[in-house]
Parts: C-alpha cells; sequence; structure tokens
C-alpha cells in the first residue's frame, strides 16, 4: 500500500514539475515570435513555421513527464 | 476506485484493451483500431482523388479545399523547409499529413470518439518510418561521412569529442525518432483523457442528479476542449510533417 501511494505521488510530482520549464520555455518562444511577428511582419510566416518547431521542441519535455504520469500512475494501480 | 462518481453509472473496464480487442469476431488479429487504420486510408486516398480526378478549369468546392491543403503541405511545409529538392520527399508528406490528420480527427468524430494515434503502436511506426527515410536520405547523399558529420559537429575542440559524440548520437538517432512518437502519442491521448473525464462526468451527474444542474458544468467544458482538440488534431498532424521535413533537410545539408 505504502508503495503504491508512493507511486501516486510521484506521479504527480513527475508531472508538475516536468511542466514548469516546457512552461516558461514555451513562453519565451511565444513572446519572442510575436517580437519578432511585430517587428517584420512581411517574415511572419517564416517566423510562425520557426515558433511551431520551437514550440515541438520544448513541449516534448513536458510530454516526457505526462508519459512518466501515466507510467507511475499504473504502477500506483 | 478511480472515479467514483463515474463508477456508479459506468461499467469502468479493468483493462482498456478490452474496449478495442475483438479476438472472437474477425481474424487476423483485426481489431477496432485496425478498422479504424483502414478508413482512414480509404478516406485518405479518396480525399486526395475524388474532387480532383478530372482536370477542371474551374475546380469544384472541394477540389479548392483539397488544392490548398496539398498547396500548403507541398509549399508551406515541403519546399519551405527542404528547399528545391522537396519534390523528392512529397511521396511521404502528403499523404502522412492527411492520414495522421484523419487518424487525429477520429477524436472528434461523432460515433467513433477515439484518436487511433493515441495507441502507441502507430506513432511509433510513423517514427520508425521517418528514422528509416532520414538515415537512408542521408547514407544515399554522403555516404559514410554522413554518419561522421552528423556526430561531430564543427568547430569542437578534440578533447571535448569525448563527451559530444555520445550526446550527438542519442540526440540524433534516439531522441528523434523517440520524441516524434511521444509528442503525438502523448497529445492525442491526453486530450482523449480530458475529453472522457468530462463527458463521463457530464453523463454520470446528468444520470445521478438530473434535477440538479451540475451537470451543465462539465459539459461546458467538454465542448470548449472539443474545439480545442480539433486544433490540436489538426496542428499535430502538422508538427509530425514539419518534423519529418526538418529531420530530412539535416539529412541532406548536414553540417561539414
Amino acid at each position: 500500500m505504502e508503495a503504491d501511494a508512493a507511486a501516486l505521488i510521484g506521479a504527480g510530482l513527475a508531472y508538475g514539475l516536468a511542466a514548469i520549464g516546457p512552461g516558461v520555455g514555451i513562453g519565451i518562444v511565444v513572446g519572442n515570435a510575436v517580437q519578432a511577428m511585430v517587428r517584420q511582419p512581411e517574415m511572419a510566416g517564416q517566423v510562425r513555421t520557426t515558433m511551431f518547431l520551437g514550440i515541438a521542441f520544448t513541449e516534448a519535455l513536458a510530454l516526457f513527464g505526462l508519459l512518466l504520469f501515466f507510467i507511475l500512475f499504473g504502477a500506483g494501480g | 476506485m478511480r472515479f467514483p462518481i463515474v463508477a456508479q453509472v459506468v461499467e469502468v473496464p479493468s483493462d482498456v484493451n478490452v474496449l478495442f480487442d475483438w479476438p472472437d469476431v474477425l481474424p487476423l488479429g483485426i481489431n477496432r483500431v485496425v478498422l479504424l487504420m483502414f478508413l482512414a486510408t480509404a478516406a485518405t486516398f479518396l480525399f486526395l482523388y475524388l474532387p480532383v480526378r478530372k482536370a477542371r478549369v474551374v475546380p469544384t468546392k472541394m477540389g479548392v479545399v483539397v488544392e490548398s491543403l496539398v498547396d500548403f503541405v507541398r509549399n508551406g511545409i515541403a519546399r519551405d523547409t527542404i528547399g528545391s529538392q522537396s519534390a523528392k520527399y512529397e511521396w511521404l508528406l502528403i499523404p502522412m499529413f492527411f492520414w495522421i490528420l484523419f487518424l487525429n480527427l477520429f477524436e472528434v468524430t461523432p460515433l467513433i470518439n477515439f484518436p487511433v494515434t493515441s495507441r502507441m503502436a502507430i506513432p511509433a511506426f510513423l517514427a520508425v518510418l521517418v528514422w528509416v527515410v532520414f538515415v537512408f536520405v542521408g547514407l544515399r547523399k554522403h555516404g559514410l561521412s554522413y554518419i561522421k558529420n552528423s556526430l561531430i559537429p564543427p568547430g569542437v575542440p578534440k578533447a571535448l569529442l569525448i563527451l559530444v559524440i555520445p550526446i550527438e548520437l542519442i540526440s540524433t538517432f534516439l531522441i528523434r525518432p523517440i520524441s516524434l512518437a511521444v509528442r503525438l502519442f502523448a497529445n492525442m491521448i491526453a486530450g482523449h483523457i480530458m475529453l472522457t473525464v468530462f463527458f463521463l462526468t457530464s453523463a454520470s451527474y446528468f444520470v445521478l442528479e438530473p434535477k440538479a444542474v451540475a451537470f451543465v458544468i462539465p459539459l461546458a467544458f467538454a465542448i470548449v476542449i472539443t474545439g480545442f482538440e480539433i486544433f490540436v488534431a489538426v496542428l499535430q498532424a502538422f508538427i509530425f510533417t514539419l518534423l519529418t521535413a526538418v529531420y530530412i533537410e539535416s539529412s541532406i545539408h548536414v553540417e561539414h
């Protein structure tokens, strides 16, 4: 029972901690992309594509945390 | 019991696989996931073929939709990323975009309501396919120096190579396909779980306490999230295709 509880607490911590960094990171990526688009509207299309690329790379870390959450949540079953 | 309110109304299966496997009905282990994959394949083929099978001066309405979407993948993703060589890789990028898009959109399709890409096998297969393609492209273009150039970035001091080579090896040949597959899989399963939780909570409240209006709140959330999930489905298909194009580009123009 205690191992289950530890797994569940770990699951919550895993996703919660994994979401911090990418949260800040995506904010920086999108913020700078908006700045770039405002400064050079004619480059907006290219900046948007690059922005999605940056979001995708940053977001992957949070998604690994989500995956870890599922694994630990299943282990705590 | 994980979801006490829901469990009073619906029978929550102990193993999620019982929802997909019908071992007795169809041969060759064909189950719901496989049938939906066939459906998506047929939908992709019909969508890309039927509206534009006859060349017209003024295309039909569906023809315009198909043409603009294919133009988006061909020019917006492939050519802008890969460059002048992009036509060689359209056979992969265009069908893959629409296949993933249809599989993702099954999440919000009434009566199906199941994103097939939330079964890990499908994103994993696609990621392995992409891995094979970009390694093959790099090897054919540069021979064995592709491996050397992608492992040794330019301008790195000799003493650091012992540290850099393992990092580059892992990040290029291991993390790339894994993160590609996990990104698609985790996005779709997260959306599916969100929709399931809100719709089931709403339905359970409605069955248990129809007089109280508590079921409206999760229902409103669920409807808003449905709209968001349509956006996510399109975005993930776009990102998967875009990253495939980026990886192919990085194999063609590997740094020297």
